[in-house]
């Protein structure tokens, strides 16, 4: 069983569907990926599953950590999640630290309620967790506010505050979108490392690509409130079998070969209360033919491990491994 | 800290410079004192013996910087009517004043903050409807308004309260009640304003993400934060204490520096007059400083003493 089990997850504001229907699981120590273009319901699918989405929107499906469901779960089953077994940074550091308390504090929050940890020992733990992520002269800048700290160490604390729960997945929202870029692998470098050192599973939510892919193992790109690709990062470059996917590579200057032009996709993400019929990137997408504007398409296998949400996509045969026969029987039986 | 409590103190001292310059240059340019207080068609000899008398002969720097020491010293000249020292006239009015002031300031946090904070908390139930609707009447009908309401109802009507004077603390309540309504819908509405801001930022989601509770999300996350625009406003309540009660001292008879500034305009008594622009402008300027005070305990941002702790 998964450690995270989303499944059929959507959610509306008011009339306006923001997620339609997310299938995804978390293994335990796993790092996943998630791409796709700002509001195409990456954070989303976080904050529902972890009920912080105002109360204004409308949440239905299967949330399950452990096999517990934990979506509308009461506020006693919920709080222990949220930062204990689930933790979550986000994109803008600065302004998801609290300006009027000092980092110190902030952070030790986090260790009396997960740990039951407070005063000395509680100010050891931060300190020790200060050195953890890196922040220099972890004893001194216990007392500084958020405001005396530059945005990647801002980032860092809120990773030590992440960290203090010692959850077993850590939601990373875009956390270098705001950084310099120097700083950006360094954060990443970071997450990297910490995974590796304390096993927890990391699920990382990115509008790039090639930031995704250096640092999960499986990639899930999302597009208009679903998952349309999901794969092993090697096989989402190898086989992108999602136009849109495609197009995201597109976007992506090679490292190496000749330069080329980047591609950039056509046309924008369709208006969450004006969804297109049939496949939703259908307007945007240079191989739709008629078909695609009929039929909205399901996610379905083409190997083992990599599944599209594509009329068009086909099951390949991966080397050593057999063209996937129930991957092709499942899909004409889905197809018709 | 300290140098920030420095910076502000020296802010204050040249407000009040500027101020008393500002009514020094008024008094000068509104007239030749000397004419206006002898009349048109006092005969030469007497303007000039009045004029040396009050040393406005004097090349025009002397005077200003003996209205100052005047002023410093607490000399503020005569008043017209009664020939009484102004300042001995306008500080025995001032504890009739605080007894309405005060009262009422301490109605609006009591009423005005909790009901803008449970405002925001729910919002669009509804008890946050009614809370807005109440604070969008207090701020739009005017004070003298809803005082001679309040006097219809509660001492034409029903007979149960004074309508003027100051013979006992029941006179207190209905001027109290009136002033600290206003103040009580003003501050609801700011504060609740405040809070929706606050509640919305990133740090919030922050806090609940950690695991908080709500409560502790809302006491420990929002209020601090809440508290920074709406200590402006108290800020502006305070500097009001003295001189906020112009309109509903009058309506009220009520013996406070209000009415006494409304009965000296009237009289065009310009030594009392002074005195109470001087005195209002006091209070304010010493209710910045309170304000720029708490500033800095609440926001740690404010404190200017940008450590050099960036990399």
């Amino acid at each position: 069983m998964a450690f995270v089990e989303i499944q059929n997850l959507s959610v509306a504001f008011g009339r306006s569907p923001a997620l339609r229907g997310i299938n995804l699981a978390v293994e335990r120590g796993e790092a996943v990926g998630l791409v796709g273009e700002s509001g195409c319901g990456k954070s989303i699918t976080w904050l529902a599953a972890l009920g912080l989405l105002p109360s204004l929107a409308t949440v239905r499906g299967s949330v399950r950590i452990d096999g517990t469901e934990i979506l509308g779960a009461p506020k006693a089953r919920l709080e222990p999640v949220r930062g204990g077994r689930i933790a979550m940074i986000f994109q803008d550091p600065a302004a998801s630290l609290n300006p009027v308390h000092r980092i110190g504090r902030q952070i030790g929050e986090a260790l009396g309620l997960h740990r039951g940890m407070t005063g000395e020992r509680a100010k050891a733990e931060v300190i020790r967790l200060m050195d953890q992520v890196g922040i220099p002269d972890a004893k001194n800048r216990i007392n500084a506010y958020p405001h005396e700290l530059s945005g990647g160490q801002n980032q860092r604390v809120m990773i030590a505050m992440a960290l203090a729960g010692q959850p077993e997945l850590l939601v990373a929202d875009e956390p270098t979108t705001a950084l310099d870029v120097t700083i950006q692998a360094q954060i990443l470098d970071l997450l990297t490392t910490l995974r590796r050192d304390t096993g927890m599973a990391l699920v990382l939510i990115s509008h790039d690509l090639g930031v995704v892919s250096e640092t999960c193992s499986r990639i899930a790109v999302m597009y208009a409130g679903r998952i349309v690709e999901e794969a092993p990062s090697g096989q989402i470059f190898t086989h992108p079998n999602h136009p849109y996917t495609r197009g995201l590579m597109g976007a992506l200057p090679p490292l190496s070969g000749a330069r080329h032009r980047l591609v950039a996709i056509p046309g924008s993400v369709p208006e969450a209360a004006q969804m297109p019929q049939g496949c939703a990137f259908a307007p945007r997408c240079s191989a739709a033919t008629g078909r695609c504007t009929e039929v909205d398409p399901v996610p379905l296998p083409l190997t083992q491990d990599h599944s599209a949400a594509c009329i068009h996509a086909r099951p390949y045969a991966q080397a050593g491994q057999p063209l996937h026969h129930h991957a092709a029987t499942t899909r004409e039986r889905a197809m018709q | 800290m300290l140098h920030y409590l420095l910076s502000r103190l020296l802010r204050a001292a040249v407000s009040i410079i500027m101020v008393v310059t500002f009514v020094f240059v008024v008094l000068r340019m509104s007239g030749d004192p000397a004419m206006v207080i002898m009349g048109a068609d006092a005969p030469p000899e007497a303007i000039d013996a009045f004029r040396k008398a009050w040393g406005l002969d004097q090349p025009l720097w002397i005077q200003y910087f003996s209205f100052f020491e005047a002023i410093f010293s607490g000399e503020l000249g005569r008043s017209m009517r009664d020939g009484r020292d102004v300042l001995s006239v306008v500080l025995e009015r001032v504890p009739s004043t605080l007894a309405l002031t005060v009262p009422a300031f301490l109605v609006n946090l009591v009423v005005g903050v909790p009901a803008g904070v449970y405002a925001a908390l729910h919002r669009n139930s509804l008890i946050d409807r009614c809370v807005m609707v109440m604070a969008v009447t207090g701020f739009a009908v005017p004070s003298f308004i809803l005082a001679m309401l309040l006097v219809l109802i509660f001492s034409v009507n029903l007979g149960w309260l004074p309508s003027a004077g100051q013979d006992s603390w029941l006179n207190a309540i209905l001027p109290i009640a009136t002033m600290g309504f206003g103040g009580a819908a003003l501050l609801a509405r700011f504060t609740r304003s405040a809070m929706l801001e606050v509640l919305g930022q990133p740090y919030i989601r922050t806090a609940s993400a950690k695991g908080l509770p709500w409560s502790a999300v809302v006491w420990r996350h929002a209020l601090q934060n809440a508290a920074i625009p709406t200590i402006t406003i108290i800020g502006f309540m305070l500097g009001g204490l003295v001189a906020g009660a112009v309109v509903v001292e009058s309506v009220f008879s009520w013996p406070g520096v209000g009415r006494l500034l409304v009965i000296s305009v009237a009289n065009r008594d310009l030594g009392v007059v002074q005195a109470i622009v001087l005195m209002i402008a006091i209070t304010m300027v010493a209710a910045n400083m309170i304000v720029d005070v708490l500033y800095g305990l609440v926001d740690p941002r404010m404190h200017g003493q940008a450590r050099p702790a960036r990399r």
